[in-house]
């Protein structure tokens, strides 16, 4: 670990700086690039599971309301995000129904179980395959930006179909909280800090008598 | 105050994602070096990074411009018509109250990324001409950190699922703006790939 030689990396610039000892009670600055530092994220368990647990509460509104509703001659209807994936599997769409499916109900889910499963590892101070639970938190920082993807077909919707009395469509109120789940869980994956899956790891072993040593690569 | 650590600075690297002190090698042109411990993707060497990123976000810019200038997307259903912009959604989401979710679409599409550009040509030109520009270090933490926040080619498959709703009933005819978006999407990425942080960094502080 570079924080126990006194050590820390820029996120931003990669400067290794050192951290002196009373870090945390001031904030630190990157002397290259002026960006704050972090030797481990700020209250990274509490402020993820509290984001994550926000994002459980608007995932159900999400889902259960319309997150578009069309007025065509009169006629209203409503569509659920679950209603959109049944409307391209009966149409014949059905790649875009997989598309829809994945981006908006599989990837938001997936991504708070993951959370969920690195929070809890890490609370127990587990040591179960690091390396694995690092692969794990890196999908859960790149697959979240492609929930948006029902975000803007709404936009594009909205934008395109707005013939008044003919035929309109409105984003519902599920947009709304759609969008929010979406933005809260990127917020989460950003406040968790995956160094703290590997000080479990490298405690233990120092309790052990086998120190994790920090390589020297040519 | 921290300090600078004195010896073969340039070489060694913190990972940040296993905090690994580790000492990475002089790297070859495109190469990737990755984590000895958790396989994150420490640096990619780019050859004439500043160069490269400095063409592609000039080129950016432009299309960008176009992007907004013109139609984006024609739609007829029968005898009616609609003709948009890029921004029409937003403009419609604003007027229905849904301020939050056009603002969202706003920056995610259109300001992050032309915030991104327009700092890349402000901070890589002076750069180039060997100079460093007024506030370029909170320029280049400001690139770093819109990165999560430019969802462009996100949107762009928002567009070819819109599309598909809509065939069925109408037609739908893309115009040079949406070609042009598409042009944009790939070279903001092949801009913000070009940026050696190790290149621009020490050419900062070489010419500071």
């Amino acid at each position: 670990m570079a924080l126990d030689r006194g050590l820390t990396g820029c996120p931003i610039c990669d400067q290794v700086v050192r951290v002196d000892e009373e870090h945390g009670r001031r904030e630190l600055r990157c002397p290259r690039c002026g960006g704050t530092l972090h030797a481990r994220k700020t209250a990274s368990i509490g402020l993820t599971w509290a984001l994550v647990c926000t994002a459980l509460v608007f995932y159900v509104p999400a889902n259960v309301l319309p997150i578009t509703r069309v007025v065509s001659l009169g006629m209203v209807q409503e569509d659920t995000i679950l209603s959109g994936v049944f409307y391209f599997l009966q149409t014949g769409s059905w790649y875009i129904a997989l598309v829809i499916f994945v981006a908006s109900i599989f990837v938001p889910l997936l991504k708070l179980v993951l959370l969920i499963l690195l929070l809890v590892s890490v609370q127990r101070g587990s040591r179960w395959r690091p390396r694995d639970r690092t692969r794990l938190y890196r999908i859960t920082e790149t697959v979240g930006r492609w929930s948006m993807v029902d975000i803007y077909v709404v936009t594009i919707l909205v934008a395109l179909v707005n013939f008044g009395f003919l035929a309109n469509v409105d984003a519902g109120p599920a947009a709304v909280f759609f969008a929010a789940v979406v933005i809260i869980t990127i917020l989460a994956a950003r406040s968790f800090d995956p160094r703290l899956i590997w000080d479990q790891v490298e405690s233990r072993q120092a309790l052990q008598g086998s120190p994790g040593e920090d390589a020297d690569r040519e | 105050m921290p300090s600078h650590l004195a010896s073969s600075r340039d070489s060694l690297v913190i990972c940040h994602e296993c905090d690994l002190l580790q000492r990475i090698p002089s790297a070859a042109a495109g190469s990737r070096v990755t984590c000895a411990r958790c396989g994150n993707l420490l640096h990619r060497h780019v050859p004439d990074s500043i160069e490269r990123a400095l063409a592609l976000s000039i080129a950016g810019l432009v299309l960008l411009a176009v992007a907004n200038l013109l139609p984006f997307i024609d739609l007829s259903i029968g005898g009616a018509e609609a003709h948009t912009t890029l921004s029409t959604g937003v403009q419609a989401l604003w007027q229905e109250g849904k301020w939050f979710l056009a603002t969202l679409v706003l920056f995610t599409c259109i300001v992050a990324p032309l915030i991104q550009l327009s700092l890349m040509v402000y901070v890589f030109l002076p750069l180039r001409a060997g100079f460093v520009p007024a506030l370029a270090r909170p320029a280049l933490r400001a690139i770093h950190h819109l990165r999560e926040w430019n969802m462009v080619e996100v949107f762009m498959l928002g567009i070819l699922v819109a599309a598909v709703k809509l065939a069925k009933m109408a037609t739908i005819v893309p115009g040079i703006a949406m070609w042009s978006f598409m042009g944009m999407i790939f070279i903001i990425a092949g801009a913000l790939a070009s940026i050696d942080r190790q290149v621009v960094w020490n050419r900062l502080e070489n010419l500071s």
